[in-house]
């Protein structure tokens, strides 16, 4: 242990980008052996495609886990703001940015009322969000039979658009990536948000705001969700509530916990999250190149997650050993 | 004497929110339909809501110690599948099949146990990789759609009971199943595994350091919540009959029953009995809605809003001041 700690330490944002390397190495071969290249543009196009509608979700996600928050409604978010958008938009693209700023607004509010209960009615994340989750899920499926609203030309290209092998929906992606890295890293409420994720008690008594800190995690969150419902109403030329149904939320938490952030909270960032959605989509890519069975799919990627969680596990397990708050048990 | 006060304390604690609660919901179902408390009726209903009990006892052992199980949906619908495929018909296979299911159960926790507490992954990852795990499995396995069927004896647990009883009708084998495991596990709570579950949930370290075996008790609550979903899944199979999504989602609401029942997530406080009031109260409400003939769609809605209406009474009584014995660090509840 003690040999362990004199070696100069990998970050654990560098190991991610490690891991997302040895996975498109592995995957690359195992394309290779099987006659197909994971590497040509189709297969490069399916992969960024894959990340931006997870990417979106987890960004905003990765912010709540730091504040040792959690939110399991954003993929009701999403299908919510995706009817909003498309029933804003009804086919003219002049009410585009009203429906933008529509739903940012709806999918901010969400986040507002996730993140008011859990800080200052004191209720458990988990709680909070599973319930507003199905309460939107509620009011969807009594308020829309199917598909609703019209999704103009102009914005579908938000969806299918592409510079080179870049779809822009993946740029945008990553400019919000970019901004959310800058949030954590250079503002002030960015640096609470860890301080709140690392021990509540301590950041409140340092002076922090500890419940607009998570309040603003929570709308961010929920702003980010709204996000991903755009780009659903982009891919799909309509509003669906069904969107629901695939459960994002979990792929999420599951692209953040891959990303090296601390489901404890107050460890982690944006750039590891960014690497933990590339992991998955480069999985699901490498899956359907192989034609897998989509089942077995399933199968691998539960393997995968755990076993990765595991090794990172392993890493974090000296520093336990230094930071008793993490010995506490205390599932957030 | 003790007992006394344990007894006051508890009445007196948010635990005590569930059964105020209890009351309420049976009364509005009493209100709009006043048969329901005849014998047979109320005995339809708690032969229904006998899984969801079982499940939200298995669930609180897991909760209590500071850990999650997402795992137990996806796990009665395998059970249910694997029932079914083992079984196809043949009486002669019901017994050896239960045997099966049950190692199969008690598998699956340990893995479960085993990866949270040797390997340190977050509960939350190692039972939702899980759930991925089984719901591929099963279904890769089957090829999509469940295939043959359960026997007659197989379906007797979930179905029959014990019948010509003055008054009640029939005494659903469920119900007689649900009390056995629902009296087990309160008495499980009070020898000394319970009390290492408490402590290993209430703060690892402190029960690490007075020679608790945390990793170990944390184990075996796993192992408890794969069985409570084997007998979860030999009820529902037996009541509903086969189908892959009978455990869909089944581990949202379980674990909203045992939160609703005063459960504390992260570990340590709360009570198994008022974890299985919560799953009553969540199967109440199942009934008041369908007597009040609200929309199935609408139902999410309303579910959702009263979770959370319930946790947060729930948390504003816990932040009242409390008895400077419990002088931890205020919980996020």
């Amino acid at each position: 242990m003690t040999q362990r700690l004199q070696r100069p330490r990998l970050g654990t944002t560098a190991l991610i980008y490690l891991a997302l390397a040895g996975v498109l190495l592995i995957g690359g071969i195992a394309v290779a052996a099987d006659g197909g290249n994971l590497f040509a543009t189709a297969n490069l196009v399916d992969m960024l495609t894959r990340t931006s509608l997870t990417g979106f979700l987890a960004i905003g996600m990765t912010l709540v886990i730091l504040c040792r928050s959690l939110d399991l409604s954003v993929g009701y978010t999403a299908a919510l703001s995706s009817l909003v958008a498309a029933t804003t938009m009804d086919g003219n693209p002049a009410n585009v940015p009203l429906a933008i700023a529509a739903v940012l607004l709806v999918s901010g509010l969400v986040g507002a009322f996730n993140g008011a209960v859990t800080a200052y009615l004191g209720v458990n994340p988990f709680i909070t969000t599973l319930g507003t989750g199905l309460i939107i899920k509620g009011y969807l499926d009594t308020q829309y039979k199917g598909p609703a609203g019209d999704v103009p030309a102009v914005f579908q290209q938000f969806g299918y658009t592409r510079i080179g092998p870049v779809p822009v929906s993946a740029l945008v992606m990553l400019i919000v990536a970019a901004a959310a890295i800058w949030f954590l890293r250079s503002t002030r409420t960015g640096h609470h948000m860890y301080a709140v994720g690392g021990d509540v008690d301590v950041a409140r008594m340092s002076g922090i705001r500890t419940g607009r800190t998570l309040l603003v995690a929570h709308v961010l969150c929920g702003m980010t969700a709204g996000a991903a419902g755009l780009l659903l109403a982009a891919r799909f030329g309509t509003g669906s509530a069904e969107a629901y149904t695939n459960l994002y939320e979990l792929d999420a938490i599951a692209a953040v916990v891959l990303g090296g952030t601390l489901l404890l909270g107050g460890k982690g960032g944006v750039a590891g999250t960014v690497a933990g959605v590339a992991i998955l989509a480069v999985l699901d890519t490498v899956f359907n190149v192989l034609q897998i069975d989509p089942f077995a799919k399933d199968v691998l990627r539960g393997a995968v997650i755990i076993a990765a969680v595991a090794i990172y596990a392993r890493r974090q397990l000296d520093r336990h050993a230094r930071r008793p708050r993490f010995a506490e048990g205390r599932a957030s | 004497m003790t007992r006394a006060r344990e007894l006051l304390a508890r009445a007196t604690n948010p635990t005590a929110t569930v059964f105020i609660l209890l009351v309420l919901v049976f009364a509005a179902v009493f209100a709009m339909n006043p048969g329901f408390f005849a014998g047979p009726s109320l005995m339809a209903f708690l032969k229904q809501a006998a899984p969801l009990v079982i499940l939200a006892a298995g669930q609180y052992f897991v909760i209590v110690s500071g850990n999650f199980d997402l795992s137990v949906g996806a796990l009665v619908g395998a059970q249910v599948v694997i029932a079914a495929r083992l079984i196809d018909g043949e009486e002669s296979r019901t017994f050896p099949v239960l045997v099966v299911m049950a190692l199969f159960g008690i598998a699956v926790g340990l893995v479960n146990g085993l990866i949270t507490t040797a390997l340190k992954v977050q509960s939350f990852i190692t039972t939702l990789g899980m759930l991925l795990v089984l719901y591929g499995a099963i279904r890769l396995w089957t090829g999509g759609a469940p295939t043959g069927s359960l026997s007659e004896s197989f379906r007797v647990f979930g179905r029959m009971g014990i019948e010509d009883v003055p008054v009640l009708g029939q005494i659903p084998w469920a119900l007689v199943i649900m009390i056995a495991l629902g009296a087990g596990a309160v008495l499980l709570m009070r020898t000394r595994f319970g009390r290492v579950l408490m402590a290993a949930g209430d703060n690892e370290r402190a029960a690490a350091l007075s020679g608790a075996r945390v990793d170990t008790v944390r184990t075996l609550a796993f192992v408890l919540s794969g069985l409570s979903a084997t007998v979860a899944g030999v009820l529902i199979g037996g009541f509903a009959g086969v189908s892959a999504q009978v455990g869909d989602g089944l581990e949202f609401t379980v674990i909203t029953a045992v939160v609703l029942g005063g459960v504390v997530l992260g570990g340590g406080r709360g009570s198994v009995l008022a974890a299985m009031a919560g799953a009553l109260v969540i199967e109440g409400l199942f009934t008041l809605f369908n007597q009040m003939a609200l929309p199935a769609t609408l139902r999410p809605a309303v579910q959702g809003a009263i979770i959370i209406a319930a946790v947060a009474y729930a948390a504003r009584a816990r932040a009242r001041p409390v008895p400077t014995a419990t002088t931890a660090s205020p919980t996020p509840s």
